[in-house]
């Protein structure tokens, strides 16, 4: 495997951590999951974690990984990406695979900025946020992905802190576990091209919850505390909201090719 | 006399032109007659002018003609449109008490008129007036002089599904329009068919011939999101997956599709994605994606007019240099070419073999009119013309030092699936253990790798099929549903023009191409003339690419309407 080539103090490296823990913690060894990584300095993890993965393409993550779920429902899939790729060039993805609801996990270092491209301004970015890409400020409000990822209706919605190991291997691990659609939004200060959500400010704002939302309604709420068009609100971190719903899974197929039957309509 | 009938229905989107046309194709094919058709509609569901149009002859056919010899009118909108298609002596059924439908608008001369009151004996015994369509159906039965009975049971057998109720209402409806012209036209018209000695046959469109052929060579997964027109194809797979055990899913764009069908190709399935021009070119960048992760898949890519949205519901081939170049980096694009539904259904199966050996997308490109019109296959060939399934080099090994992207004499990697060992798959440029890599050797060594399966595989490109004399002053070039209507022609041809030699060559490997045996053929040739669906001769192009023989005479088809071969003979009388 290759040596980890993000930049000293990166958020990426504990995020990398906690994903480590949390496969010992679910006894997945390297070959009984498939990670499905996204484009980006989040997904360039593939050549230094050990797991098998499949690198696909900026936004392509959840689809590729639906597929290699509905044939093979005994592996673990997860899924890998960026705020870029996830909520910007694969947010009808997210949509979709929300309200589909197939076993899978998906974790998103959310550092609210392109970095691989070298800083330009990302869905999730600030309101006001100066960047390559937006040197006024950047116009837009930033996507709230929780409260997206809940409205679409996925079935396990948490958000996690790429400073805090203990808590984002748990959220993690409770993912994976979860029978179900789950996202894992992953604060995660990038270095390099984003000096305004460092390390401190997120240690500044954030908290855990107590306890999990009574319900939607009440997870949605909580989704929506966030720093916003130069508010100062807390930042909440936790599980926002799981439900058991059906898990869509075909069941294994089985190749029955009776030609005479199936083309008995055609004579 | 023209040995063969062509009939044609028209009428208003919703009365059931489509179904009847199905009805008579089976039926015919049931007569032992061969037989060629289509349809032909806007891009509207409710109202606009919808035609059914089908050649029977007792003689091997292989395409619709221009001329119509049999016309039925569910409205005066089909006589006005239509009327001047009408070959001499042709007949023309239509609705007696149709008050729109007055004596000026009939054809006069040589023309049999046939005056039946069409929704009047539809309705008389309680029936929907859209039961119509089977009263003309029945009397056109008549008026062509086959036994009622080889209608009766495609009737009963297409509703089979709906109930008893149902068959009798529509069984009811087609005897008395059969009746009303037996009763009142005797022996009235010239163009009569009989009961034919053509082998049993399967009647099917090309998008079902594909279906068919996915089917048998074990697919697993198929993503389909709707677009005309493989929607054909779609609702075929939708609606026999679980029968036939594999999954069918309808993605939210062709993005996900083909991306879904690459995730489940790499976990162990057989899979396939079809969709039009506009979603292929969603689709590019992840058809790159199986090209450089070595993940198989099959494309099948329907092409119709455009450029943009185009001409949904029409033909033409003017995707050709589209996919032979579609998507990011320098690779082989497999692309196969049916033209009639037996070749959809053989090199579906070809496609799926070609894929797995090669690990490798590849593109089945069709036209609409292949996708939508209903051709035949004989029923025994389904069977001995089973392709057997190769899988290639996918393997069930542990080795622990597995490496995806071993370098190989072939070029091809050994595959297994996830859940075995630990293996990486990427889309970047990789190193043997699939990490990526910018080492300029490496770099070198990989692309060289794929080009090596790429050279093996060009050693297996079968020759292409020839039609005609051997040796020809004329040779036609085409591809794709053009060679039913140039087999047509050729055999016209030959017949006004007695010792006339003259072939047509049909390609259905355009990549990678049989270089040298197309060379071959067309040196020999005295006069090249290529037939194509498009206005900027597209395969010409291509051809002088890959021989370097240039075709200056070209046939060029671009309104939309498959070629007919009367289209081809006035080409080919042009160029004389």
């Amino acid at each position: 495997m290759l040596e980890a080539t993000w930049c000293p103090g990166c958020g990426n490296f504990g995020i990398w951590q906690a994903l480590k823990n949390a496969f010992v913690n679910l006894s997945l060894s390297a070959k009984d999951a498939v990670v499905v990584f996204d484009i980006g300095c989040n997904s360039n993890m593939f050549n230094w974690l050990k797991m098998t993965s499949f690198e696909s393409l900026h936004g392509r993550t959840l689809p590729v990984a639906s597929g290699i779920k509905i044939i093979n429902p005994k592996l673990a899939v997860l899924a890998v990406a960026g705020d870029g790729g996830c909520y910007g060039e694969g947010g009808n993805h997210l949509l979709h695979a929300a309200k589909h609801n197939l076993d899978l996990t998906l974790l998103v270092h959310n550092n609210q900025v392109y970095a691989l491209t070298t800083g330009q301004t990302s869905p999730t970015s600030a309101r006001g946020f100066k960047s390559k890409s937006t040197p006024a400020g950047s116009f837009d409000l930033a996507l709230n992905p929780l409260a997206v990822a809940i409205a679409a209706g996925a079935s396990f919605v948490a958000r996690g802190f790429a400073g805090d190991l203990p808590h984002l291997t748990d959220l993690m691990t409770q993912a994976v576990k979860h029978k179900g659609f789950a996202i894992v939004d992953i604060l995660q200060p990038c270095v390099s091209f984003n000096n305004v959500n460092t390390f401190d400010w997120f240690r500044q704002r954030i908290y855990k919850m107590e306890q999990k939302p009574a319900n939607k309604l009440a997870a949605l709420e909580k989704a929506l505390e966030f720093p916003q068009n130069g508010t100062d609100a807390k930042i909440p971190i936790g599980i926002f909201f799981q439900e058991e719903r059906e898990v869509f899974q075909p069941e294994t197929v089985e190749f029955k090719p009776e030609i005479e039957r199936l083309s008995a309509e055609f004579l | 006399m023209e040995k063969s009938i062509t009939w044609k229905i028209g009428g208003p989107a919703g009365f059931g032109i489509m179904v009847s046309g199905t009805i008579l194709a089976k039926a015919f094919a049931r007569a032992g007659l061969y037989l060629a058709s289509t349809t032909e509609y806007p891009s509207l569901i409710r109202g606009g002018h919808n035609t059914y149009i089908i050649r029977a002859s007792a003689e091997e056919i292989f395409s619709l003609i221009f001329s119509v010899d049999l016309l039925v009118a569910l409205n005066q909108e089909t006589i006005i449109l239509h009327k001047d298609e009408l070959s001499q002596g042709a007949g023309l059924i239509y609705d007696s008490e149709d008050p729109e439908i007055g004596k000026d608008l009939l054809p006069e001369a040589n023309c049999h008129l046939f005056p039946v009151p069409l929704v009047k004996l539809a309705t008389q015994d309680g029936g929907a007036k859209l039961m119509m369509n089977n009263v003309a159906l029945g009397s056109s039965w008549a008026v062509m002089n086959l036994p009622f009975e080889i209608l009766a049971g495609v009737v009963a057998d297409v509703f089979n599904k709906k109930g008893e109720e149902i068959i009798k209402e529509n069984l009811q409806a087609a005897k008395a329009g059969f009746e009303y012209i037996k009763k009142n036209f005797p022996h009235d018209f010239d163009y009569q068919l009989h009961e034919g000695q053509a082998p049993k046959r399967l009647v099917l469109s090309g998008n079902e011939a594909i279906g068919l052929g996915a089917i048998m060579a074990g697919l697993g997964f198929a993503a389909l999101y709707p677009m005309t027109p493989i929607n054909g194809l779609l609702q075929f797979l939708a609606s026999k997956s679980e029968e036939a055990g594999f999954v069918f899913k309808q993605p939210e764009d062709e993005i996900a599709g083909i991306n879904m069908a690459i995730g489940a190709s790499y976990a162990g399935a057989r899979s396939l994605v079809a969709t039009s021009g506009g979603g292929f070119s969603l689709m590019t960048e992840a058809y790159s994606m199986a090209a450089m992760t070595e993940t198989p898949l099959v494309v099948v890519m329907g092409i119709r007019p455009g450029p943009s949205s185009g001409l949904p519901t029409w033909t033409g081939q003017g995707d050709l240099k589209f996919v032979l170049g579609a998507s990011p980096g320098d690779f082989t694009r497999i692309v196969l070419t049916p033209g009639d539904p037996q070749e959809c259904f053989e090199l579906t199966q070809v496609a799926f073999n070609l894929a797995d050996r090669y690990q490798t997308p590849v593109i089945l490109l069709v036209d609409k009119f292949l996708c939508e019109s209903l051709g035949t296959i004989e029923k025994a060939k389904i069977a001995t013309e089973r392709i057997a399934i190769d899988r290639g080099k996918l393997l069930d090994l542990s080795a622990a030092d597995y490496k995806r992207y071993q370098i190989t004499e072939d070029g091809i990697s050994p595959r297994i699936l996830p859940g075995k060992i630990f293996f990486v798959t990427d889309s970047y440029e990789h190193d043997e253990m699939g990490l990526a890599t910018e080492d300029a050797s490496m770099i070198k060594k990989m692309v060289e790798k794929r080009g090596r399966k790429f050279s093996l595989l060009e050693k297996e490109v079968p020759e292409p099929q020839l039609f005609g004399d051997q040796d020809a002053e004329i040779t036609l070039v085409g591809w794709g549903s053009t060679k039913g209507a140039a087999r047509e022609a050729i055999g016209r041809l030959k017949t006004q023009h007695v010792g006339l030699k003259i072939n047509y060559l049909h390609l259905n490997w355009i990549n990678p191409f049989p270089k040298e045996a197309v060379t071959k053929i067309l040196s020999k040739a005295k006069k090249i003339i290529s037939c194509e669906g498009n206005a900027t001769g597209q395969m010409a192009g291509f051809l002088r690419e890959q021989t370097g023989v240039e075709i200056k005479k070209q046939i060029l088809k671009y309104d939309g309407r498959a070629f007919f071969p009367e289209d081809i003979i006035e080409g080919v009388k042009k160029y004389a």
